[in-house]
């Protein structure tokens, strides 16, 4: 018989003497700090990540404010905060380190440890009927590496880095301005950050990709996989593939940094362009890192509350594999601007317009599963539906900028800006929300108010349209990226973009509210609080799960074709 | 403003009728696909020496240094008064419809990108996501729970696959030949008899050189906000000196930088080109009128990124002609003798504001 877990209360378990040694827990320090436990690592990204993100999140308030109006308002004040003169250079610095640490915090600290540690670690090994991850001891080490990395970013505020103190590079760090142009050991913390944030992604993308090869429950083929698997597949794949180029690209950064070698350095035959080759190479498979996980969980939620299975479960797996490939030879449509070849330029622009077709099949294909469906608007259900046309949004203007000659305009202004906010922080961060939403009584074994759910989702889709809708404006009428100050001709737009920023900061109270209100009072949650769609294996287990799940393996037989998932017997 | 307004109006029934109206650019476009598609403008020199190296220290404040080429004597050339709305970003509050969308084009490329965003990808794109809301409105009225309490267990339909797959392929083959001819516009080579005008980017400041005009150099500081006022220009545009070209013929614009990355960026010429130290990029560029034409720096250059306009003035060609004489400089053809010494004093003037510091 396996227990349920009294919730999300540590202190709960402490010395607790269990019988069942399938709910057996080991003390506080050894279940939190040399966890082996999948659902117990997969908890601990999940608060890392809500830590992360609201850094990353204060951090674009401060830029916001700041925006509100032209001129330079409060730069001086946070340089001297942070401990660097109050110098105008020291102050416009400081920007810099604002939008490189916004920048990095929200893709390394945030998305990527929410995505793939929080709910791939939670969920995989539940979906497949695994009792853990294939490496457990490794899966700690991943967790631990990223926070070092996120403490790493962090140090490099306060050690100088230029003309101020901290890594004013931007997120890309781009060299000579990386090299020879920041002065300092900021950079060097900043570059160490992503090494470490990288080896822990390397690690769990390797203890994915074995999880899922090795340890399906008996009769779980690859096509009869729930398709968030499939999409923690790919996003590992492109893991190991991606972030060993990024970290050889940071590594070279470093050498020419401090040991005189001259891979970027034109005065030494280098090329400050073959880093940007390198960064992107990385760099565009990572935006797809970023959202893949969520095209996943899109798919089982879209799914469960359609009470259908999903639409062209094929199309859908492959399209993510088709997404992953071809994300591999897109990367220079970043670089339209530093000089390439013609030919070049076209190839990309032509590559490039390629990923819009299966991104459509994805879209239409949700869209198609919901068709027919009798569709119950439960709060993860509305953030799918807003992820959906969202990110659809996003993904048309990413057709926009594909096309070299049009992006000659566009490139590093704020279209751009609003392009990559529209597909990742209502993309990807509508996708964790849903699936927070969709996960929390599985997790917590409490469910969450539906009502304050609802209201955090409409204040926030406000609050997000507000803040980058008119970015798009702004990006047409020329406005660079990465500027602290503008022409008064913008001041309208930037204001009206500063707005929106309180409305979707405001709406977080709604969340954090939700997640209080549902750990000290929320209605205990049933194995299945969402009924017959959600057929994935989680749901089979007690909300929470045991603390060893499936120490009998489910088995998959024929009789279930691969859109449900449960066992035969349950 | 006519021109502009025939524009939004155009854009916007393209809008509304966006499927028909994305085919129709196809005959139009079909026949520019055979321009030349120019070899590499990258160039990719590596410039042993660098040029003037940038200044160890810059001044506390945003005021320039004020050691640029100044006209010398002569009265030929005073500053061109900009044209509000031309050539720079326009507000809200001047004209609401205008702040929403691109700036107008003073280039042939300009021209033919802005045609192929607001005829062909802007009503695309919005047809695309009204598709999107209007399918998502539909089945939330459609089949919610209470409207269709049984769900269908339909799972696959190959045929529709089939379509929402090969349709997008089509939208973008139709979007494709335009974008394909753009690019293949822009890379066109340069004629012999071009103007070439050298831009190299400094932290952080814009300095110009005239190769075939007697290494004339002008060296680009942002004008503060008083100066901007006093001049009538906008302020965090608004530069000292700027880069003076003809207007109507060709100009060979290159760029490079002598520190970190920038970038050469002037939206309504839709000339956006980075500065790479150790490689020389080039461009060809037509500036259709006269006029005074703002841009800004657009690669992260470190701390004052945001503090180096760039500002071309383009000048009917006989001004130009005067406006080189005046610098000290010759044209191309005149005997370049006279022009020798006239150097020296803009030469000084490129390593001035290091001296400022």
């Amino acid at each position: 018989m396996a227990t349920t877990a009294e919730g999300f209360d540590i202190h709960q378990d402490h010395g607790h003497d269990a019988h069942d040694h399938a709910d057996h827990k080991p003390g506080f320090f050894a279940r939190w700090f040399m966890s082996t436990n999948h659902k117990d690592i997969g908890t601990m990204y999940l608060i890392f990540a809500i830590i992360a993100g609201i850094v990353g999140g204060a951090i674009s308030g401060i830029m916001r404010v700041e925006l509100q109006e032209p001129g330079i308002q409060y730069l001086q004040w946070w340089a001297e905060f942070m401990g660097g003169g109050s110098d105008l250079n020291t102050a416009l610095h400081m920007w810099n380190v604002f939008i490189t640490a916004h920048g990095l915090i929200m893709v390394f600290f945030m998305v990527m440890p929410a995505m793939i540690g929080g709910f791939g670690n939670w969920f995989v090994p539940l979906m497949i009927g695994a009792p853990d991850m294939a490496f457990p001891r490794m899966n700690n080490v991943s967790f631990w590496l990223t926070v070092a990395g996120f403490v790493s970013l962090l140090f490099s505020l306060f050690v100088p880095g230029g003309t101020g103190p901290g890594a004013g590079t931007g997120w890309t760090v781009y060299a000579p301005l990386s090299t020879s142009g920041s002065v300092g050991p900021a950079v060097d913390f900043a570059i160490f950050s992503l090494h470490l944030a990288g080896a822990g992604s390397i690690l769990g993308a390797t203890n994915f990709i074995t999880t899922i090869f090795n340890m399906r429950a008996p009769g779980m083929t690859l096509h009869k996989m729930p398709l968030f698997v499939w999409s923690v597949l790919v996003t590992a794949f492109l893991l190991l593939l991606a972030l060993p180029v990024l970290a050889a690209a940071i590594t070279m950064l470093l050498t020419d940094r401090n040991f005189g070698t001259t891979f970027f350095n034109p005065a030494g035959g280098g090329d400050p362009v073959l880093y940007q080759h390198l960064f992107w190479f990385f760099g565009h498979p990572e935006v797809y890192i970023m959202i893949l996980p969520g095209f996943g969980m899109i798919s089982q939620i879209v799914a469960t509350f359609s009470k259908k299975p999903v639409f062209g479960y094929l199309g859908m797996a492959y399209a993510m594999v088709a997404i992953g490939v071809v994300g591999f030879i897109v990367w220079a449509h970043h670089m339209y601007t530093v000089g390439l070849d013609v030919n070049t330029k076209m190839y990309f622009t032509a590559a490039t317009m390629v990923i819009a077709v299966p991104t459509g099949v994805k879209i239409f294909s949700w869209i198609a599963t919901m068709w027919g469906g009798s569709i119950s608007f439960k709060s993860p259900m509305v953030w799918s539906m807003g992820f959906i046309f969202l990110f659809t949004v996003g993904g048309v203007t990413g057709v926009v900028l594909a096309n070299g000659g049009i992006d000659d305009n566009l490139h590093d202004t704020y279209y751009v800006v609003a392009h990559f906010h529209y597909v990742l922080s209502m993309g990807a961060v509508f996708s964790m929300f849903a699936g927070f939403y969709y996960w929390f009584p599985k997790m917590s074994g409490r469910m969450h108010s539906e009502l304050l759910s609802h209201l955090h989702f409409w204040t926030f889709f406000v609050g997000v349209n507000v803040i980058f809708f008119p970015q798009h404006f702004l990006g047409m009428q020329g406005m660079p990226r990465r500027y602290p100050d503008y022409a008064e001709a913008f001041h309208f737009w930037h204001q009206i973009s500063s707005y929106g920023y309180y409305i979707m900061a405001g709406s977080m109270i709604f969340f954090f509210v939700n997640i209080l209100y549902a750990l000290m009072a929320g209605k205990k949650a049933e194995a299945n609080p969402w009924g017959e769609g959600a057929t994935t294996l989680e749901w089979t287990l007690p909300s929470p799960p045991p603390y060893h799940q499936f120490e009998t393996l489910p088995v998959i037989t024929d009789a279930h074709d691969y859109h449900d998932h449960r066992p035969a017997t349950a | 403003m006519g021109q502009r307004d025939t524009r939004m109006k155009n854009a916007f029934l393209a809008v509304i009728a966006a499927g028909l109206a994305a085919f129709m650019p196809l005959s139009a476009a079909a026949q520019d696909v055979a321009a030349p598609a120019a070899t590499a403008a990258d160039a990719g020199a590596v410039e042993g020496a660098q040029t003037a190296p940038g200044p160890e220290a810059l001044p506390g404040n945003l005021t320039p240094a004020e050691a640029g080429a100044a006209p010398a004597g002569e009265g030929v050339y005073t500053p061109m008064a900009p044209t509000k709305g031309k050539g720079m970003p326009t507000s809200y509050q001047d004209d609401p419809v205008k702040s929403l969308t691109f700036q107008d084009q003073y280039s042939a490329d300009g021209e033919y990108a802005l045609w192929m965003h607001d005829v062909i990808l802007l009503p695309v794109i919005t047809a695309i996501s009204l598709l999107v809301l209007g399918l998502l409105l539909y089945v939330v009225v459609r089949f919610n729970r209470r409207a269709n309490p049984v769900a269908s267990k339909t799972t696959h339909n190959t045929m529709i696959e089939v379509v929402w797959t090969i349709l997008p392929v089509i939208i973008l083959v139709i979007i494709a030949v335009p974008s394909i001819t753009l690019l293949a516009r822009q890379y066109e080579t340069p004629p012999a008899n071009a103007v070439t005008i050298k831009a190299t980017g400094y932290q952080w400041y814009w300095g110009y050189t005239y190769p075939d005009h007697g290494e004339i150099e002008v060296v680009s500081n942002m004008l503060d906000e008083a100066a901007a006022a006093k001049s009538g220009e906008p302020h965090q545009l608004a530069v000292d000196n700027r880069m003076v070209v003809p207007a109507g013929v060709p100009l060979r614009i290159q760029t490079t930088a002598s520190d970190v990355i920038h970038a050469f960026a002037v939206p309504s010429l839709w000339f956006k080109m980075d500065a790479v130290p150790g490689r020389l990029n080039e461009k060809m560029l037509t500036i259709k009128q006269p006029g005074v034409y703002y841009g800004q720096c657009s690669e992260l250059c470190g701390a004052r990124h945001g503090y180096m306009p760039i500002a071309i003035e383009a000048l009917p060609p006989a001004e130009f002609a005067a406006w080189v004489k005046a610098q000290g400089g010759s044209m191309p053809g005149e005997a370049a003798s006279e022009a020798a010494p006239a150097v020296r004093p803009a030469a000084d003037a490129v390593a001035a504001p290091a001296d400022a510091g």
